[in-house]
């Protein structure tokens, strides 16, 4: 047992969807995160900001077993992750994939389906239906057939969630979906994960526009490396929290903009 | 001659060797695309040199244990377990030393290779047992092919294919986008070894017939060459099963058509073949068809812009977009526009002040983003929206279409 777990949780949520706890995580020996708490509340729509490099991917991947974390405790609806599994839902930063992979976009949008097929359970219409409908929720129904590499960046993206869709999850955690796409697929991803926030769902997101924060979230993680803060988007995103966030890298005027506009 | 064997008329052994290859063949096009699409294709040359100390071991051993030392089930199992060490030595340098892979697999290759080879001179100049034609695990030869062997190497694709089926889908995942197959609860680690595990396989009971330098080419060319002929990878599987067990038949076909003709080197030409054909003819990954794409694409814009010139009153200058122009009926010789040539010519006028102020809208920012200089906004937009486009035009409308 890690040191770090000894230490008292700061509020016990024993039910939230996604609640971490004196979480570390470091590469080599330089922390990405240092003994972060957090708790995701349910049916609440989560922006997690920071500067770059704060740790806010790492967070989510630690949380999902990709990067093992140094210390700390992470619970999914109070269980392990291994027994949440089939309620979580994950959309990775775009770069990651090859996209000169031989698979098309209803292909892709078919491997949420994994866990429900499983090793030989056939593809039948109603799959392939209820993968054409999570297609059409972000409004790629008419790229179906399109070989994945040959969609425009913000298309991948709406791929990729209609993909997380179709695991028909409970908390969906997203990484960075807005980075670099277009205006019509922001506004398509923002009004998909509105309307899961409309079905009680609970919505995570890494989030890099501030200005932003206020019209699509409504709750707010603010961190680098450390915790700064956490709470509605009205408390917590203030100026206070994200001069001490992000240091000089924003210019004062810039602040007062963000937090109060 | 090559009727005969294509049709099985040329005896038992030139039958059981054809079928064996194209079993083999299938089970190793069908096994390597998962490798190609993991993007390890280079790992299988590292497993199938590996495994040659395994094939001296094993003879040493049973020799020792007073057999005659060339049973091809001790062999294989002997080689499988080289092959093995082989890879787990891969994949301990790749992931514990900063070494690369492809460091790791040129190492481990040749040393392994290297020792093996030692292994078969000492044996040369062992007193007892059968050695002859240990060294014929090299190159592979089909000529003293029994029955049992065959029946080794149907067993083992079999086999291979079946596990092939039943981890297609985790195995596709991962290939794709590892990150994500870990967050759906598939162990990447073990699929990945499921993988190799299955390319060992296939590469240990391919050794009596293409021979352990060449088997590789078994395992990377069938996925490669039908990589171009689909987009979706459960196509690419069965393609490059079919033209795996192609060139195994035929090639094994050729090379008892006719004498002293090496069986694995000429199955591997066979497969070269079709790679080649593959390259050259595939309807959209195709060479060919890239060419003529890029020839009608590289048209058109000289057409569009000869087009617009003439809407402009100018004179066409470039040879080639003249020579267009004219072979439409589009202009004279002397480039000055024909009638059709004007009426072509306004339309384009037309379609690209619509697509300027179009672009300039932040309520077609969709459409806008279509915009090639080249697609008719007709393609993209309804009537009625064009005519709203028209409207804040201005000025005459209604130029026929």
């Amino acid at each position: 047992m890690s040191p770090l777990e000894l230490v008292k949780p700061a509020e016990a949520v024993p039910d939230a969807p996604l609640a971490v706890r004196g979480l570390t995580v470091t590469y080599r020996e330089k922390p990405a995160i240092f003994s972060v708490d957090a708790t995701f509340e349910d049916g609440a729509l989560t922006a997690i900001v920071g500067p770059n490099g704060a740790g806010k991917s790492t967070l989510l991947k630690a949380a999902l077993g990709i990067v093992r974390p140094l210390a700390g405790r992470i619970t999914f609806f109070g269980r392990g992750f291994d027994e949440a599994r089939d309620r979580i839902a994950y959309v990775p930063q775009r770069a990651s994939v090859d996209w000169d992979f031989p698979t098309r976009a209803l292909d892709v949008v078919l491997m949420g389906l994994y866990r429900e097929l499983g090793l030989l359970g056939r593809v039948g219409r109603s799959q392939r239906a209820r993968a054409m409908d999570c297609l059409a929720r972000v409004g790629m129904e008419g790229f179906a057939d399109r070989q994945i590499g040959q969609l425009s960046g913000g298309q991948q993206q709406r791929v990729f969630l209609a993909r997380a869709l179709a695991q028909n999850a409970d908390l969906y955690l997203l990484d960075e979906p807005f980075a670099g796409v277009d205006a019509a697929t922001e506004k398509a991803v923002i009004a998909v994960l509105k309307g899961l926030k409309a079905e009680g769902k609970t919505v995570a997101v890494v989030h890099h526009d501030l200005s932003t924060v206020r019209d699509y979230f409504d709750r707010v993680l603010i961190v680098n490396m450390r915790k700064i803060a956490e709470g509605p988007v009205d408390t917590a995103f203030t100026t206070e929290n994200l001069q001490s966030a992000y240091g000089g890298r924003l210019a004062e005027a810039q602040l007062h903009q963000l937090a109060l506009a | 001659m090559l009727l005969d064997a294509l049709t099985f008329q040329l005896g038992y052994n030139a039958t059981l060797v054809a079928i064996g290859a194209a079993l083999l063949g299938t089970a190793s096009g069908v096994t390597g695309t998962f490798l190609f699409l993991r993007k390890r294709a280079l790992v299988s040359d590292a497993i199938s040199h590996a495994t040659l100390p395994g094939i001296g071991i094993a003879f040493i051993v049973m020799v020792a244990l007073g057999g005659d030392g060339r049973n091809l089930i001790g062999l294989l199992l002997g080689s499988a377990l080289s092959a093995g060490l082989g890879l787990l030595v891969v994949q301990w340098l790749s992931q514990r030393t900063r070494l690369g892979e492809d460091a790791a697999i040129g190492a481990v290759l040749s040393v392994f290779f290297g020792f093996g080879i030692v292994l078969l001179t000492v044996i040369q100049t062992m007193s007892s047992g059968r050695q002859a034609g240990l060294e014929t695990f090299l190159l592979g030869s089909t000529a003293g092919m029994l029955f049992n062997d065959a029946v080794t190497i149907a067993v083992g694709g079999a086999l291979a294919l079946a596990l092939v089926l039943l981890l297609r889908r985790p195995m596709t995942i991962v290939s794709f986008d590892p990150g994500y197959a870990a967050t759906i609860g598939i162990d990447t680690r073990r699929v990945d070894l499921a993988t190799m595990g299955l390319v060992l396989a296939v590469t240990v009971v391919g050794l009596k017939i293409v021979g352990l330098i060449l088997v590789i080419a078994l395992v990377i060319i069938p996925p490669v060459a039908a990589r171009f002929w689909s987009e979706r990878s459960d196509v690419v599987v069965l393609v490059a099963g079919a033209f795996g067990g192609l060139s195994g038949y035929l090639g094994a076909a050729i090379s008892a058509s006719a004498p002293d003709l090496p069986t694995g080197p000429i199955i591997v030409l066979t497969a070269f073949a079709l790679f080649l054909v593959s390259l050259l003819v595939a309807p959209a990954r195709g060479t060919l068809a890239a060419l003529a794409r890029y020839r009608r694409y590289h048209r058109r814009v000289h057409l569009r812009q000869g087009l617009l010139a003439l809407a402009h009153g100018q004179t066409v200058y470039e040879a080639w977009t003249r020579r267009l122009l004219v072979r439409e009926g589009l202009a004279r010789a002397d480039g000055v526009a024909t009638e059709a040539g004007r009426a072509r010519a306004a339309r384009a006028l037309r379609d690209e002040r619509r697509w300027a102020v179009l672009r300039g809208l932040p309520a077609f920012e969709a459409a806008a983003s279509l915009y090639d200089g080249l697609r008719e906004i007709e393609t993209v937009l309804t009537p009625d929206q064009i005519a709203e486009i028209d409207g804040m035009i201005g000025g005459p409308r209604g130029v026929a279409p």
